[in-house]
């Protein structure tokens, strides 16, 4: 089962060589980065501020680490016990997940070492970026706390963990509070800017948007990841993950199809609300018609059928499509639909290295969690606290 | 202790956005500071000889340029600011002549970078300037993303203290009383610097002069809620780089309803999640006494049907002990009467 240590097979695997390869040119590039300047590795300009470091490193980062407070939120505050193996994964990738939204920022931000600024002594309170800020921080430190009794477990710290524990419906709340707050703020960033956001993508609902469409994609989330350790992992997981794993995955399904459905009408009543019919019949009607169709209404349906068949590989598919649609939406509002009526020459395209340095950043996420997935007891119960929760 | 801390530092977020969009919901309007200083750009005086670039250069101390100022082929491109040129003139062929604009931050009376700037780096000053602290910036660019006229730049390559960087209208310059650069170089009266109420009646003034001249707009008047530096020209705005479709609405005012839903939500949300909480709670409560109730039920019934069962069967054995009892006695009435009988014909043979 858990706890038999498999004798050290070889440890340079295909997967492992890639991943140093990626770990050692992102290193690298880590150092050009601090030494030369943003603009030595990265295509931003005065045009184009903001590029793939804010528009898939933060803004899909934080809506793919969603499924932590929609996991929680179930399990704890609406009553579905039977998901209860689903949390302690999920709140683990949140975790991870937030934890290295702030360390690629660090990478963004011009004077990265003044972080704390707008949190400390020059609050910028008018400013959704501080609301986003604010929240960032405080919900880090709630997850930190949330999956520490895993650290306390394996230390055997029975006061701590016992602490930690007794705070989970507390911190829950919290967690959902502050998620609905910042996951509506990254939204809520572009509202300031009606000009430059192609009138299809921009709508006062952005923060609205924004934080509907992250439920699904936190859900998606632990369906797309139980799938993985289902396939690569399942000799770290107990009989209690093995048994409630096509529930979650299955009941999951059922609650994205439902919030997909009330996604896919809210993106028509923004386009209704402004009257932006006409929009449709150009070349960015046809790609917004690709997003909120084919990323959002065809997942919805996909998870329907899933769920009604107990199609758990199609549940599966249906959890890639719309964590698709997801980078897809972050993408079109932050770099694809942004800018839109600049001329061609002045629009931003990433850089290679801008690409590298955020893959080895995905790269690092995953090696960390996977570290985290085999030596914790995060898949399988541990021994000396089973069922105590 | 954590956990009041972080509830204070909730209900303090929640009170600080709550004060700074307290007028979102109100009808106040911000006509900008009176008496506020603004230039007022003359397109029809402008003939692109970029002395107000090269003024700028000098009196900001920036960088050298590759390109000499009275290289005038640089305008056959689009130009825009950059960290080290606050301000460029851009030439648009309208019609058949060449028509100069220039181009430097506008010193929007409510400033979307301001409004952005999530430590506020950015203020409106008295005198008309937005100006920008360096010591306070983070370097996150959202004043880049904010701005509508698209001015604020940023030193890309600084790796350790880059600025963001634009036109300061010169407020060092204005608070000792004198002109902005630009404006002292400019040989033709293009520029002209005053307070802002009074260049509006110039503009006004010469509008109605020359109705043939001008087109019948002050932009900058109220776009974006108006903005300290201000135009006047002969052809279209939007054929000189100036946008027509930004509105009259303060940037300010685009994200100050949505933030102030934030307190709302961190009022709100615990008690809907409490409930939600609690119905789930109340629901498995009302399961778990269902299950008692019918276990008990259940119980009872079975009780019921063994005590039956039980009964009928003693009464069966009750019945079946008679029955063999009267059997047996009939059993030995029959043996008595049998034996009699064999006594009789014994006795009747011996005779």
């Amino acid at each position: 089962m858990s706890h038999h240590t498999t004798p050290d097979k070889k440890f340079w695997t295909p997967a492992n060589i890639l991943t140093a390869i990626i770990l050692a040119i992102g290193l690298v590039l880590t150092v050009k980065r601090f030494t030369m300047g943003i603009g030595s590795v990265t295509n931003l300009s005065d045009d184009n501020p903001w590029g793939i470091w804010i528009g898939f490193d933060l803004l899909c980062g934080v809506a793919l680490a969603a499924g932590g407070y929609t996991t929680s939120a179930a399990v704890y505050l609406f009553g579905m016990k039977k998901y209860h193996s689903a949390v302690r994964p999920a709140i683990t990738t949140a975790f991870l997940g937030y934890a290295f939204v702030v360390f690629a920022l660090l990478y963004d931000l011009g004077r990265y070492y003044r972080l704390p600024y707008p949190l400390t002594i020059y609050p910028g309170p008018t400013s959704f970026l501080f609301e986003v800020g604010l929240c960032v921080a405080l919900y880090l430190t709630v997850l930190a706390i949330e999956f520490s009794p895993a650290v306390w477990e394996t230390l055997r710290w029975k006061k701590l963990r016992h602490l930690a524990h007794s705070l989970t419906l507390l911190l829950t709340i919290f967690g959902v509070i502050l998620s609905t707050l910042h996951q509506s703020s990254l939204g809520g960033l572009y509202l300031i800017a009606p000009s430059k956001l192609h009138p299809l993508w921009y709508s006062p609902y952005l923060a609205l948007f924004f934080f509907i469409s992250s439920i699904p994609a936190g859900l998606s989330m632990v369906i797309f990841e139980g799938g993985l350790s289902h396939k690569f992992l399942h000799h770290k997981m107990d009989e209690t993950h093995i048994e409630e794993a096509p529930g979650v995955t299955l009941g999951f399904a059922k609650a994205a199809a439902v919030v997909l459905f009330g996604y896919f009408n809210l993106k028509w009543i923004g386009v209704a609300i402004d009257d932006n019919w006409h929009y449709l019949a150009t070349g960015w009607g046809a790609w917004f018609l690709v997003e909120v169709i084919g990323f959002v209404l065809v997942p919805c349906l996909m998870y329907a059928v899933a769920a009604r068949e107990k199609n758990q590989k199609l549940a599966f598919w249906a959890s890639i499509v719309t964590v698709a649609g997801i980078v897809l939406n972050r993408l079109n509002i932050s770099l694809v639909a942004f800018n839109w009526q600049l001329p061609t020459e002045f629009r931003y395209i990433p850089s290679w290295e801008e690409i590298m340095i955020t893959v080895f950043i995905v790269t690092l996420e995953i090696t960390v969690l996977r570290f985290c997935l085999s030596k914790l007891p995060i898949l399988h119960e541990h021994p000396e606290f089973k069922g105590a929760h | 202790m954590k956990r009041r801390k972080f509830i204070g530092m909730l209900a303090g977020a929640g009170a600080c956005l709550a004060a700074s969009t307290a007028t979102a919901g109100g009808n106040h309007h911000f006509t900008g500071y009176p008496e506020s200083f603004g230039v007022l750009f003359d397109s029809t005086k402008c003939i692109g000889c970029r002395k107000c670039e090269a003024a700028c250069n000098k009196v900001n101390e920036l960088p050298a340029q590759p390109v000499p100022f009275d290289d005038l082929t640089v305008m056959d491109k689009r130009r825009r600011t950059h960290h080290d040129t606050f301000t460029v003139v851009n030439k648009y062929a309208v019609g058949d002549k060449p028509v100069y604009r220039k181009q430097q931050c506008n010193h929007c009376l409510e400033p979307a970078c301001a409004s952005a700037c999530f430590v506020g780096a950015f203020k409106k000053d008295k005198t008309g300037a937005v100006s920008y602290d360096a010591s306070k910036c983070v370097g996150c660019r959202y004043c880049m993303i904010a701005c509508p006229f698209e001015i604020p730049t940023y030193e890309y390559h600084d790796p350790v203290t880059p600025r963001v960087r634009k036109c300061t209208m010169c407020q060092p310059r204005i608070e000792e009383g004198k002109l902005p650069g630009c404006v002292e170089d400019c040989p033709k009266g293009a520029l002209i610097f005053g307070r802002r109420e009074d260049l509006l009646g110039i503009a006004r003034e010469r509008i109605r002069k020359h109705p043939d001249m001008y087109i019948n707009h002050i932009y900058g008047e109220h776009e974006m809620g108006g903005t300290s530096w201000l135009y006047i020209s002969g052809a279209p705005f939007a054929q000189i780089g100036l946008r027509e479709d930004l509105g009259v609405t303060p940037a300010p005012e685009f994200t100050s309803g949505p933030l102030g839903v934030v307190p709302a939500i961190v009022g709100l949300w615990p008690v809907f999640l409490t409930g939600a909480y609690a119905l789930s709670k109340r629901k498995d409560k009302i399961a778990e006494e269902e299950q008692h109730h019918a276990v008990a039920e259940a119980v009872a019934e079975a009780q019921a049907e063994a005590a039956k069962k039980a009964k009928a069967a003693m009464d069966k054995a009750e019945r079946d002990k008679q029955a063999a009892i009267d059997r047996e006695v009939k059993k030995a009435l029959k043996e008595a009467e049998e034996a009699r009988k064999k006594a009789e014909s014994a006795d009747a043979g011996e005779q």
